[in-house]
């Protein structure tokens, strides 16, 4: 019951009032939603669509025609200092001379590519910043031929919404078409203005500065143009995002 | 909007007998206020748990070759498991995070409600006769309003960390896409640094929310939970 006193001031029974807090608190329920996190089988399958949206969100924002930073040579993390990361062993043993890129699916030149034709292709050498998951970045000299040069090359359906690659260390990767168009991701055969050495991915490499360090694929040896993902990637397949833009 | 005060009384029922007060109460803190102040306390308490997992696969802000780690924070406290489980916990609840943030600085302007809080230069007088009573036994000023000059400080300090931490972080997940907030931040690897350090400028700051919540009384507690603080000090 409300009255209002002489003072005007406004007067709220005890029971009234406590009824109200007790309203109050209860308005907080939506807040317990959050417990469903709590629950592991739940929390799997939250997680799961988060790190999805996310990757949604990230392939919003991503702009085709938006450059990743370039550096001058005095910016350049020394050779000996690029950190070589791998899953399984650093140097697959690729044999050079019998090596080729096999190239499948929507195109209309499949079959084995010499490293040859690729190097035939215009060859870029950016500086550029690359960024590992776990956190570090150093910057390096790359250079080889745009991954879109050689999708015209091998007459790839553009259109298509997939690149994938196969490695010789059974590594797995994959790409959004969007990113593979960029003119700074390359097919890379070089570091510093050097060959690839084995542990950097020889003889042929993804290298993709608006990407995480682990979408950039070493020692590649097949290469499809697809709308179906039937691999993702070594990484995603553990719970990573497929998308990582930068 | 906060602001309303009731006075709590007691009657039995009978129609003309005088209501005895035994009370005043003043309503705090808003609906809205309190939900996003109980969701963010979680939301916060992931981001900082998956960061810290997260950091701990490069916990320096050096070279990689040679590294050296800056500390070595427990597994134990960080949450995650390991870096990719901690990515899905970040890459999930920040934007928990920043909706909740969103919701409430936009309930907070619209409804008028943030001059409640908001920290301006006619609360710098009173600063120091606050700062005088908490830390050096000074006497106590007289409180007029539901936040005095220091709280409105440290809240709206909170505020501006809180929005500090998005847009570092957004800067560290996408120094490209938005290589225009990387840039102010000194590009991708010093963006790193001043999320790190944001971090621990809201934890500080958490620290000292925590100390003043507990010395502060149930009642005062109470007030985040159902808007409602009784016999207030104003």
């Amino acid at each position: 019951m409300k009255k209002k006193n002489a003072d005007l001031k406004l007067q709220l029974e005890e029971k009234k009032f406590k009824q109200v807090n007790r309203r109050e608190l209860l308005k907080l329920a939506p807040v317990l939603a959050l417990g469903a996190f709590a629950v592991p089988s739940l929390r799997e399958v939250l997680l799961k669509k988060g790190l999805g949206f996310s990757d949604w969100t990230a392939a919003r924002f991503f702009r085709p025609g938006h450059a990743a930073t370039t550096f001058d040579d005095s910016d350049l993390t020394p050779f000996a200092k690029f950190p070589i990361n791998g899953y399984d062993v650093d140097d697959p043993g690729v044999d050079f001379d019998a090596w080729s890129l096999t190239v499948s699916g929507a195109v209309k030149r499949p079959g084995d590519y010499k490293l040859g034709q690729v190097q035939a292709l215009p060859r870029f050498r950016q500086n550029t910043r690359h960024v590992c998951v776990e956190g570090w970045d150093v910057i390096g000299r790359f250079g080889g031929t745009r991954l879109s040069d050689f999708l015209q090359l091998i007459g790839a359906d553009t259109t298509a919404r997939f690149i994938t690659v196969n490695c010789a260390d059974d590594y797995y990767e994959s790409l959004d078409m969007e990113t593979a168009l960029h003119p700074q991701t390359l097919l890379c055969y070089e570091m510093y203005e050097q060959p690839l050495t084995r542990e950097h991915g020889a003889p042929l490499r993804l290298q993709i500065p608006t990407k995480v360090g682990y979408k950039q694929a070493k020692y590649l040896t097949d290469l499809k143009v697809t709308n179906v993902l039937d691999r993702v990637g070594y990484w995603e397949d553990q719970g990573y995002s497929w998308f990582y833009g930068l | 909007m906060s602001g309303a005060v009731v006075e709590i009384i007691q009657t039995n029922g009978k129609e003309d007998e005088v209501p005895v007060a035994v009370g005043r109460a003043v309503y705090e803190h808003p609906y809205i206020v309190r939900l996003c102040h109980w969701i963010n306390l979680v939301a916060l308490f992931v981001m900082v748990g998956s960061g810290l997992q997260i950091f701990r696969a490069f916990p320096s802000f050096g070279a990689k070759i040679p590294q050296k780690d800056l500390l070595h924070w427990p597994k134990a406290f960080a949450i995650g498991g390991w870096l990719g489980g901690a990515l899905q916990w970040h890459l999930t609840f920040m934007w928990i995070y920043i909706a909740t943030g969103v919701l409430y600085l936009g309930y907070q302007i619209f409804s008028g409600n943030y001059k409640q809080v908001l920290f301006t230069h006619r609360d710098l007088p009173g600063v120091w006769p606050m700062v005088k009573h908490y830390f050096f036994f000074g006497p106590k000023p007289p409180l007029r309003e539901a936040y005095n000059p220091l709280q409105k400080q440290a809240y709206t300090s909170a505020i501006i960390l809180g929005v500090l931490s998005v847009a570092t972080g957004f800067a560290v997940w996408k120094p490209i896409q938005f290589s225009w907030l990387a840039w102010m931040m000194g590009g991708f690897h010093y963006a790193r640094i001043w999320h790190f350090a944001v971090m621990w400028a809201i934890l500080f700051f958490v620290l000292g929310h925590l100390v003043m919540v507990i010395l502060h009384g149930w009642s005062n507690f109470i007030s985040m939970l159902t808007g409602w603080k009784k016999d207030p000090e104003y």
